[in-house]
């Protein structure tokens, strides 16, 4: 599905607000929209919400062996997740553009600074590593996926605790939570990235750009930075001419921001250790807003048994029993074409139309007549004195189990006619 | 035969559902159940690509998305029984030509993880006004080693049970729309569970009906 397109009256008005100095949402040049992070029940479980742009980042280990030019080090993946519920112009496993330029950025800025101690990654040097993976789903796109990935990305890896290990000679056992409790990533800095938008060739600078934004702005700035006001990595997009001047003062703005979020960060991690500690209920089923009129919650609900024992069993009783398996794969129901329908079998006889109307019993009637036939058939050869040894060995078997074959088989000598006689009679026997 | 044990196990775990939680797409909602969380989102009536256009109805597309990971074989057969019962109540035939997507997020699986998806599903469709001939509901009922029927499973209690089945019910006859089971059971079971579900699914409906009633109300 194609995103819908901005209209030319909408790209003017936007930016004719942004020339008077004024957002759509009401915020000044330099606002950030409200940062709001949960945790979910695992650890390492993180989503942020950034106004309405809405990230979920899932931290998750496993042991592998390591690189071979870097024995020692743990290894760290990003992922990030276009998810098609973000917006209808993303599709599913398919890398766009966006992504990648996403997962680049991220990556400069979580693994390139070094923020994360690799090498307490290592289990056994040169044989097993932890690999630390790190999945961002975009659940909602409004605009400034770049910071709100980046700030859920460091708060899942704060956030997250590996399974303990321990080696014993060459015996590695990792440990259940239940056991040992895990232990937390040993991390360094905490690189958070805000994005800076241009417009006019630069003259317009706008922090945090929502959507609609995003799509009218000239060119894009990220910068990653601690709280140290030191640069991680920072970025320019979208072919914009920027002077040294610009760049110093988005700098600056961003040492701001970074200590801003960094102390939200810090204290939103503190809450959910305590709730933890507690013992208390947290996570994201815990975070549901209770005021709000589009939600609503349920306690638990006992369901009612009282005649469920008899309902079943009811059931069962009633029920029809299956049907008779049949053999052959014609399907009686009206309306229903298959390949030779309405034929008949004219390998045992060349015509037995009457036989054929008269009988329309059961399915099993049917082919024990054939069976009698064929053996008729055979018994006719037989007896016809030239026996020409064409006949397959399956036939030759019905003879030799037919017990009556040694007593009738002088009477059949006749003709065809005679042999139908027969064969009516013997059908009458069987009913 | 099999005796139904006490109560206690025979219960939903408390579930709670928020609509229109997010700005992009056209119907959204998140269904908790326990610990077991669902974001759904669904798009449409919208352009559908000429390649998967039906001439007569709407294609309904169904992604499930995992925590961890790319989408396997797991979330494809998870997808199947969504899109098989959301097909089975949407009256799709009323917006031919047209797409339907409609992408399920896992949050946090604790168990019962299909009917969790059922039902935000169910949610995120009536969020987004889409005509359906009836409403459904997923039950996950589990049956426990030694015969016990437990109703909407935690993630240890799917692993502890015998067998593991989820079925989704119609608002309108209580009648499956779909089944989906793991594991060994007689017949006489089935049917247990069928009933269990169907008694279940009148807690569900209730609830449904109590979120629309306080959606639409003046008054918190």
């Amino acid at each position: 599905m194609k995103d819908t397109p901005l209209a030319n009256c909408e790209r003017d008005f936007l930016l004719k607000a942004i020339e008077e100095k004024k957002r759509l949402d009401g915020r000044q040049t330099y606002d950030y929209r409200k940062i709001k992070i949960t945790f979910g029940t695992d650890y390492g479980c993180c989503f942020v919400d950034l106004g309405k742009t809405r990230v979920m980042a899932q931290v998750s280990c496993e042991i592998v062996t390591p690189k071979e030019n870097r024995p020692n080090e743990g290894i760290m993946f990003f992922n990030i997740e276009l998810s098609p519920m973000a917006s209808p112009a993303f599709e599913q496993g398919r890398q766009s553009e966006l992504s990648v330029n996403l997962n680049r950025q991220l990556e400069r800025c979580l693994r390139n600074s070094k923020c994360i101690d690799t090498e307490s990654l290592c289990v056994v040097s040169g044989e097993k590593v932890w690999q630390i993976r790190v999945d961002i789903h975009m659940l909602n796109h409004d605009g400034n996926l770049m910071d709100a990935a980046s700030i859920a990305a460091i708060t899942a890896l704060y956030h997250f605790k590996r399974p303990d290990v321990g080696i014993q000679g060459e015996e590695v056992t990792v440990y259940p939570p239940e056991e040992r409790d895990p232990i937390p990533l040993s991390i360094y800095h905490m690189p958070i990235s805000v994005s800076f938008s241009f417009f006019q060739q630069g003259t317009y600078l706008l922090v945090d750009p929502c959507e609609r934004e995003e799509r009218v702005m000239d060119g894009l700035l990220m910068i990653a930075m601690n709280k140290h006001r030191e640069i991680c990595s920072i970025q320019s997009s979208g072919g914009i001419m920027l002077l040294k001047e610009q760049v110093m003062r988005c700098s600056k703005i961003a040492s701001v921001k970074v200590s801003e979020i960094t102390e939200l960060i810090t204290k939103a991690l503190e809450n959910d250790k305590k709730a933890r500690k507690a013992g208390g209920r947290f996570g994201f089923a815990e975070s549901m807003p209770q005021e709000r009129i589009t939600a609503l919650k349920k306690d638990e609900t006992p369901v009612e048994m009282t005649d469920v024992t008899e309902t079943a069993y009811d059931i069962v009783q009633k029920a029809e029993a299956p049907p008779q398996t049949v053999p052959s794969p014609v399907l009686p129901v009206p309306g229903m074409g298959q390949v030779g329908l309405g034929l008949q079998n004219s390998w045992g006889l060349e015509d037995d139309e009457e036989e054929e109307e008269e009988d329309d019993d059961s399915v099993e009637e049917q082919e024990e007549k054939v069976t009698k036939m064929e053996v008729e058939q055979h018994r006719k050869e037989q007896s016809s004195g030239d026996v020409v040894e064409i006949s397959d060995s399956e036939e030759e078997e019905v003879i030799i189990l037919q017990p009556e074959i040694p007593n009738r088989g002088p009477k059949n000598a006749g003709s065809s006619s005679d042999q139908k006689g027969a064969a009516k009679s013997k059908k009458r026997q069987t009913k | 035969m099999m005796e139904v044990c006490g109560s206690s196990n025979v219960s939903l775990r408390e579930f709670g559902c928020e609509q229109s939680l997010l700005s992009r797409p056209d119907g959204s909602a998140s269904f908790i159940q326990g610990d077991t969380s669902v974001l759904a989102g669904v798009y449409g009536p919208a352009e559908v690509k000429v390649s998967k256009e039906i001439y007569d109805r709407a294609t309904l597309e169904v992604l499930v998305q995992p925590k961890v990971g790319l989408p396997s074989v797991r979330e494809r057969s998870q997808e199947q029984c969504v899109r098989e019962t959301c097909e089975a109540s949407l009256l799709s035939s009323l917006h031919p030509r047209s797409s339907l997507t409609l992408i399920l997020q896992v949050l946090h699986d604790d168990g019962s993880l299909l009917s969790c998806f059922l039902n935000a599903a169910c949610m995120a469709l009536m969020d987004a006004g889409l005509p359906m001939s009836c409403l459904f509901c997923g039950v996950t009922c589990a049956i426990h080693a030694d015969g016990q029927i437990i109703t909407d499973p935690t993630a240890a209690q799917e692993k502890e049970s015998r067998a593991l089945m989820t079925f989704a019910i119609d608002s309108t006859e209580h009648k499956v729309l779909m089944s989906s089971t793991k594991g060994s059971f007689s017949v006489h079971e089935l049917q247990q569970c069928i009933a269990v579900s169907q008694k279940a699914s009148e807690k569900i409906f209730q609830f449904y009906r109590d979120s629309v009633r306080r959606r639409y109300s003046k008054t918190l």
